[in-house]
């Protein structure tokens, strides 16, 4: 195991839910605002972004460049970092695809819902290596507050 | 001329944990070559194996996207700030 974990309230978890069962059956995706710091990194807060790809929203996702920089901007307001994404697979496992590993980033947590018939499912996390040949999976410790 | 590299979180690991970078450059090119061999480990999230810049890693000098202006050969004043702004991009199946 790769020892990473990832803590995110009850709460927010729901409102990614939310958004993959608002958008299927295409896929949704946002930005994670939090903290990473010596004691773990934790989501504080979420952006839901508009899916760019309206060729292909079943089974792909995109976030300009534009709206990263929204993101960015978003998190520094709060005095919170950009810690990573979130999307969802609708009716496909909460895994990371090829097109997933190849279009990634290091250092980002990579939250993925599955989105089975309009209802989540399975959620995990996880992060790319540094030598960008896989990913490691991120533990997910849901918080009730 | 010196300019202002600006490094995305996700690459500051590979950037001595610097958020910024100064280089001696005069084109977007020739900073984004100073700064892979000050930081070689940069380098695989910036270029692919043909040693372009990969799809997903967007370059601004000061607010102008360089896709806009002229690529890599735009040029670059002293004072400049270039951006590495990342796209993101996924999906569930190849």
């Amino acid at each position: 195991m790769s020892g990473y974990t990832l803590k995110i309230s009850q709460e927010l978890m729901k409102k990614i839910h939310a958004h993959g069962v608002e958008t299927y059956p295409h896929e949704c995706c946002g930005a994670l605002l939090g903290r990473d710091e010596d004691a773990g990194r934790e989501v504080l807060d979420l952006l839901p972004l508009a899916n760019r790809r309206d060729d292909s929203p079943r089974n792909r996702f995109e976030v300009t460049p534009d709206d990263v920089r929204l993101a960015e901007k978003t998190a520094r307001e709060k005095r919170l970092d950009l810690i990573g994404w979130y999307h969802s697979h609708p009716d496909a496992p909460a895994r990371p695809s090829e097109y997933d590993r190849d279009h990634a980033w290091p250092w980002y947590s990579y939250i993925i819902v599955s989105v089975q018939k309009g209802e989540p499912r399975d959620t995990t996390s996880w992060r790319l290596r540094d030598d960008r040949a896989a990913y490691d999976p991120e533990s997910i410790e849901i918080k009730a507050h | 001329m010196s300019v202002k590299v600006m490094i995305p979180t996700p690459l500051r690991a590979y950037a001595g944990k610097k958020d910024s970078i100064e280089v001696k450059a005069g084109t977007v090119a020739e900073a984004l070559t100073a700064l892979t061999s000050q930081f070689g480990d940069l380098k695989k999230h910036l270029f692919s194996d043909d040693g372009r810049l990969r799809s997903f890693v967007n370059v601004y000098v000061n607010d102008e996207d360089i896709r806009y202006l002229q690529k890599d050969q735009t040029a670059v004043r002293e004072g400049d700030t270039i951006s590495i702004v990342p796209s993101i991009a996924g999906g569930a199946r190849v």
